[in-house]
């Protein structure tokens, strides 16, 4: 795969994977036409071993784990949509890998982007906005004082 | 010795209805949802998640409401649940750098490159009694400006390091997979990695006491709190099936980075050494005293002695985690009787001995 192309794919599964489920959930049903899909793999749900690094920048060490559903489909004309994201909701990865698929084919790529992942991209970012808002106002300035004399 | 008893069940079914009666308690007052555990215990929801090692609100939400608020037990449900999943594989590292911080400070320095953002937290409060709460008074919303501050901030330690004042990170070999404890029995000498998974599932009480322990002088090293951060780290998983990796969502993590006194030799000049702590979600005080910890354990490193307990790996790993702590306390609480029974064998055989002895002493006393 190429890297523009990588880097495509991995915006796409990476909205999915962000997004509210009820939000997909809404904009999924909202959607004009579904085509016939069946599953690569079902939704299955797993541990994935969380990595820290020693000291934040070092060698990695196994630091705890995650839970992660994922789930693959491919659609009656061929393309092949997967899902991966933190948590439980199968739903939500069965959702995601349909919307993958689509947006993988010519004919649905438009109306998936304006109407699927253009939303929830915009709706992750006005909430990182809002919760950063939300911090700036507990920026401190400390300052030190000098006692007695000098 | 543990021998299997059978029978109680009748006892032991209706003593699980009884506990489940309880843990409802009055029905008049509404049920607790996961939704509102989540919410409004936040912090016994990450204590369940790093100590049970196992990221998920809603399941440690569960466990709690199942356990009755028994944090332990909680716990103990998420590390029973864990093991029913098999595992896709491991993450690609976090990156603690590129946190979208929702607190950050440094007892260190001052005026750093983003400056102090102390976010939500208990710090500076009074620590009075808020009636206004039991009387479920209406919240305020944050404040919520015009202009944001920058969310990514650099760690802390890089000024120091910057001009070489702090032992340099080492990096390993890239791919090389580290030990994993929940894979394979810990043995020792575990080295820091292992150290860091053991800290890091550990009881927080545990390693609070122990890390109090290195600051009244049970161990060398005076620590300062380098940074403190707290907010989302991004996870990505490489997927064999895609050949790239994957944006599989956030974590909320706290990393605290100790900064402790000084190693040098006759090649290298003094340098200040670090401690490093990673809990799951908004704990403060157990990634802190995991700092505390994780340098007193690196002794061996400086060339320091061992003196304390907190220096001692075996002790340390062997004793911080306390779901096998509470299994081997409270297996106590199980039928004995067969053991007991030899230990009142014995002890009445020796008393006999004694009584035995004494009573010819007397008689040769007499003759």
């Amino acid at each position: 795969m190429e890297t523009s192309e990588m880097e495509t794919n991995r915006r796409i599964m990476g909205v999915l994977a962000h997004a509210d489920a009820e939000m997909l959930d809404q904009k999924f049903a909202g959607l004009g036409h579904v085509p016939g899909w069946r599953f690569l793999r079902k939704p299955e749900t797993g541990l994935v071993m969380l990595q820290g690094r020693v000291s934040g920048t070092g060698a990695a060490f196994n630091f705890g784990e995650v839970t992660v559903t994922r789930a693959a489909v491919s659609l009656e004309t061929g393309e092949a949509g997967h899902a991966y994201a933190l948590g439980r909701d199968k739903r939500k990865a069965e959702q995601s890998a349909i919307v993958h698929a689509m947006w993988q084919s010519g004919k649905y790529q438009q109306e998936i982007e304006t109407e699927v992942i253009g939303p929830l991209e915009r709706f992750a970012a006005e909430d990182d906005e809002r919760k950063v808002k939300e911090t700036t106002p507990t920026k401190v300035d400390f300052f030190t004082l000098v006692r007695g004399e000098d | 010795m543990y021998v299997a008893v059978k029978g109680g069940k009748k006892a032991i079914d209706a003593a699980h209805r009884l506990f489940a009666d309880k843990r409802r308690g009055d029905r008049s007052v509404p049920a607790m949802t996961l939704e509102q555990i989540a919410n409004q215990l936040s912090f016994a929801v990450d204590r369940v998640m790093s100590e049970g090692s196992l990221y998920d609100r809603e399941l440690a939400s569960l466990a709690i409401k199942q356990s009755a608020g028994d944090l332990i037990e909680a716990i103990f449900l998420i590390r029973a649940y864990r093991t029913t999943l098999p595992r896709f594989g491991a993450s690609r590292p976090l990156e603690t750098r590129e946190m979208r911080v929702e607190r950050r400070i440094s007892a260190s320095y001052k005026d750093m490159p983003g400056g102090q953002v102390l976010g939500p937290t208990f710090d500076y409060s009074h620590r009075l009694l808020d009636f206004t709460l039991a009387a479920d008074g209406e919240v305020a919303d944050p404040e919520r400006p015009d202009e944001a501050m920058t969310a990514q901030l650099g760690h802390v330690a890089e000024i120091l390091d910057r001009e070489g004042l702090i032992e340099p990170v080492p990096a390993d070999a890239e791919n090389e997979q580290p030990p994993d404890l929940t894979r394979e029995p810990l043995e020792f000498p575990a080295g820091r990695k292992l150290r860091l998974q053991n800290l890091a599932r550990g009881d927080e009480g545990f390693l609070l006491a122990m890390g109090y322990s290195t600051q009244r002088g049970y161990a060398r090293g005076h620590a300062f709190a380098g940074e403190i951060r707290m907010g989302e780290v991004e996870v990505e998983f490489f997927a064999e099936e895609l050949g790239f990796n994957v944006p599989l969502g956030r974590v909320k993590l706290t990393e605290c980075q100790m900064v402790t006194q000084f190693k040098g030799s006759s090649k290298v000049k003094p340098q200040f050494t670090r401690g490093y702590g990673l809990a799951f979600g908004q704990s403060e005080r157990k990634a802190m005293s995991m700092a505390l910890v994780d340098r007193a354990l690196r002794w061996e490193e400086y060339g320091e002695e061992l003196v304390a307990p907190a220096q001692d790996e075996e002790f340390v790993l062997s004793h911080s985690d306390n779901i096998q702590a509470t299994g081997f306390v409270e297996h106590l609480k199980l039928p004995h009787y067969v053991d007991f029974q030899a230990e009142l064998e014995l002890v009445r055989k020796m008393r006999r001995e004694i009584e035995e002895r004494d009573e010819a002493e007397s008689q040769e006393a007499a003759e």
